[in-house]
């Protein structure tokens, strides 16, 4: 590959001493061209973005629609209070890992590594957690992450390895390491781990962390839920998973995300790193140290991982092989799903995270339901893509809801891979119709040498 | 210069073995056993024939792995979902070859083909969203795994396309008919499959190598923007690469199918295509180099199993991979770096027999 560009092409215009630069030269203006040749930065800048209004309209929109099909199938778990509890809790984990990679591909690396780091953190967690209970394993997770994520590091950074095999090659070495450190301190004959319980695929159990529910005011939106009361009962069950039985390892979550927010976006370290993701160079000539700024935000998109894989240790209260089971390439998903934005990956996080609460509490009958959510919810996007003048759209979106809606009338329940397949086929559809709209950071993928133009 | 090369590319894989084993020579030290021990029973335990027949037949499916993970690779398009596009391909692959009783010959053909078509539709989904719309074919190709798993999740159940027995679900099975032959040795047969794997890689190296097409695609992979203006169309070439792995992906499954067990059932091995692309990385996308990839990668699984019983934890093997692969990408990238240095320095002395005055006032682009 790299033979292509370095004969020298020019004898005369550059003294023989500098001859060794030519090939260097070559291949930058040919990333010149590539740059010349993408649309231009600042699209999206001009696009309004939602305003705080039409967000809450947006919600009660929501919620109304959750009451009227609620109302109508009698399907109650829809909006019950554990259903969102539930959804809330398999949100957690995919946003965190989501999370970690919007740091990562923030400041320009990708992370297909996710996984891994989850991995690690999930096995560390388990690992210190039988021991020291689950507050230790948390750290233990972070750690754990953390280490992932500054392998991958000096794997993109340092030595300038393509981003997505080293994230590859992450994570292949992720499972091998915590299947082998499984076997040797959990299943290890005759130890105190394997008369706890351990074995080579699982940890000892760890103490319960108690989750915290708001005093008074549960009780009284569990109540208000039970009434059945159009609208009022479904917005105190909804409500109601927010202050029962909540982790605190969610409320940590939600901070984590509103903190990575600020950071990322209102301080000047955020704006650095981000630089980093938009135009190295720049952001070198201004003074920023790249390399660091990458190092930085990969040990925090490792740490973010790893609390993903430590909070699934802590769920279980177990170190389990194949427990991550993907979550942090679904964590990848939400990110581009969600536009890089905290934001996004919150709403991504959240649609995976109730299609999994569905397929495993209410199964076949509230997806069923779930099936006329979406025949209503198209039909009120159809409406307004029509008050826009976008007939063409409109009708599009109508005819989908009228075949979502004869689905929903001539079936009585859904099967259960159907649903699972849900969140992906949404992935993949929503990538299919807005990925020009997307607007990923500019050196996303592309190694970093100091010094050099490419 | 062409000696040159090769001692190029031999140097990284060998300096990431290299670093492999000394890391789990270390790795074991810490964990107070005996690596030297251990090595000499791997290689010990690898070296008999048995063992040999057991890896060549591992690697089979392994080298289809790599090889469709490769042609991806050669544009520098990352086709993560080699392992979704193989059990997809095999599945239906099993449903149809369960569901006819042909002459041998005929049905395996029609066998095969199926499993290619499915492969490369699969693929071809991810492809054609790169192509159309510009998706990053990484993340449509890892939501098409998920998808894979949920298409023959449902599928395969009973009263749908399977049927139980000792509790697995499976396909029905295949006529002995249409059973590829195998090739008999002293100790176990070896897979007939591996006519396929052969026929791959000749294909492989014969089309990306030798063929217009071949050279359209190596240099989308270089340079999107000069092969377009070179008059290759971008956009097609994305597409048929595509298809091309899907397709080869499909055949992944045929030595398990075809050669094992003759039908698909819920343990059928999962996880192919990502062990594809750590060969195809340590194989450096080369034909060749991909089967001794696929090959120790057989190797260590064989011979990892024999360590259990020497009481060491069989687990290390996986260790073992991991490092290889992460250190042979850093080894390849330094590698790189080297021998464009290297490269660079003799241009110069070429053009400047006298030794130029400046050259350490060299200023940084």
């Amino acid at each position: 590959m790299t033979s292509k560009t370095t004969p020298p092409t020019t004898t005369a215009t550059a003294p023989p001493a500098k001859a060794p630069r030519l090939s260097t030269r070559v291949s930058t203006r040919l990333t010149g061209v590539t740059r010349r040749l993408r649309p231009p930065a600042d699209r999206d800048t001009h696009r309004s973005r939602l305003s705080a209004p039409a967000v809450l309209l947006l919600l009660a929109g929501a919620l109304l629609l959750f009451s009227l099909v609620r109302a109508i199938t009698g399907e109650t778990s829809l909006t019950e209070t554990a259903q969102w509890g539930s959804a809330l809790t398999y949100a957690v984990p995919i946003g965190l890992a989501g999370l970690g990679g919007l740091w990562a591909e923030r400041a320009g690396v990708i992370n297909i590594g996710l996984e891994g780091m989850m991995m690690l953190g999930m096995f560390a967690a388990g690992w210190i957690g039988w021991q020291y209970g689950p507050w230790a394993a948390v750290l233990a997770g972070v750690i754990g992450g953390v280490l992932g994520g500054l392998l991958h590091a000096l794997a993109t950074v340092t030595f300038g390895v393509d981003h997505i095999v080293s994230g590859v090659a992450l994570n292949i070495l992720a499972e091998g390491v915590v299947k082998f450190l499984a076997k040797l301190w959990f299943g290890a004959e005759g130890s105190e781990a394997a008369a706890l319980g351990g074995n080579d695929k699982q940890s000892p159990q760890m103490e319960t962390m108690e989750p915290f529910t708001v005093p008074g005011l549960a009780d009284w939106l569990g109540d208000l839920s039970d009434k059945h009361w159009f609208l009022v009962s479904d917005a105190a069950g909804i409500l109601g998973a927010a202050v029962t039985e909540v982790s605190w390892l969610i409320l940590l979550a939600v901070v984590l995300f509103v903190v990575t927010y600020v950071v990322l976006w209102r301080s000047s370290f955020g704006l650095r790193l981000r630089a980093c993701g938009e135009n190295p160079q720049a952001a070198e000539s201004l003074g920023v140290n790249v390399y660091l700024y990458k190092y930085a935000a990969l040990a925090v998109s490792g740490a973010l991982a790893g609390l993903g894989g430590a909070y699934l240790a802590v769920l279980i209260r177990m170190y389990q092989e194949g427990q991550t089971s993907g979550r942090g390439y679904l964590g990848l998903a939400t990110m581009i799903f969600g536009n890089w934005r905290p934001g996004g990956v919150a709403t991504g996080a959240g649609l995976f995270g109730f299609m999994d609460a569905l397929q495993n509490r209410g199964g076949g009958d509230t997806v069923h339901a779930a099936l006329l959510l979406c025949a209503l919810a198209l039909a009120a996007w159809a409406v307004w893509q029509f008050t826009r003048g976008q007939r063409l759209g409109a009708a599009v979106s109508a005819g989908v809801a009228a075949l979502l809606w004869l689905w929903y009338a001539l079936t009585d329940t859904m099967p259960s891979e159907m649903v699972s397949a849900t969140p992906y086929l949404a992935t993949l559809l929503v990538l299919a119709l807005f990925a020009q709209r997307l607007r990923p950071p500019r050196a996303i993928g592309r190694p970093y040498r100091r010094g050099e133009e490419t | 210069m062409k000696r040159e090369r090769l001692m190029l590319a031999l140097a990284a894989p060998l300096l990431a073995i290299v670093t492999a084993v000394a890391i789990t020579s270390l790795i074991m030290v810490i964990t107070g056993e005996d690596p030297f021990h251990a090595f000499g029973v791997m290689l010990d335990f690898g070296s008999k024939s048995d063992s040999q027949v057991w890896i060549i037949n591992k690697a089979i499916p392994y080298y289809l792995s790599a090889a469709a993970v490769a042609i991806g690779f050669r544009m520098k398009l990352f086709n993560i979902g080699v392992d979704g596009q193989y059990r997809v391909a095999a599945f239906f692959a099993a449903v149809v070859g369960g569901a006819l009783t042909l002459p041998g010959p005929l049905q395996i053909t029609i066998i095969i083909l199926t499993a290619m078509t499915c492969g490369a539709l699969w693929a071809g989904i991810a492809g054609y969203l790169k192509a159309t719309r510009g998706v990053s074919e990484v993340i449509t190709t890892i939501m098409l795994n998920f998808l894979a798993g949920a298409l023959i999740g449902y599928f395969l159940q009973e009263g749908r396309l399977g049927e139980v027995e000792d509790n697995i679900v499976h396909t029905p099975d295949l006529p002995d008919a249409s059973r590829f032959f195998e090739i008999a040795t002293q100790v176990q047969p070896i897979y007939g499959t591996i006519v396929l794997a052969v026929a791959a890689g000749v294909a492989y190296w014969f089309v990306l190598g030798r063929t217009r097409f071949g050279y359209d695609l190596r240099a989308v992979g270089t340079s999107e923007p000069a092969a377009e203006a070179s008059g290759v169309n971008v956009k097609r070439t994305i597409v048929v690469t595509m298809l091309l792995s899907g397709a080869v992906a499909g055949l992944t499954g045929m030595p398990t199918l075809l050669n094992e067990t003759g039908n698909y059932g819920n343990d059928f091995p999962e996880g192919i295509g990502y062990t594809g692309i750590a060969i195809a990385l340590l194989g450096r996308n080369n034909a060749v180099g991909m089967a001794f990839a696929a090959l120790l990668w057989g190797f260590l699984e064989r011979t990892g199993t024999q360590l259990e019983f020497e009481g060491y934890a069989q687990e290390i093997v996986g260790v073992m991979q991991g490092v290889i692969v992460l250190s042979v990408v850093v080894a390849y990238e330094l590698v790189r770096r080297w021998g464009l240095r290297r490269q660079q320095r003799l241009v110069g002395e070429r053009q400047a027999p006298a030794p130029p005055a400046k050259d350490t006032a060299e200023v940084p682009a």
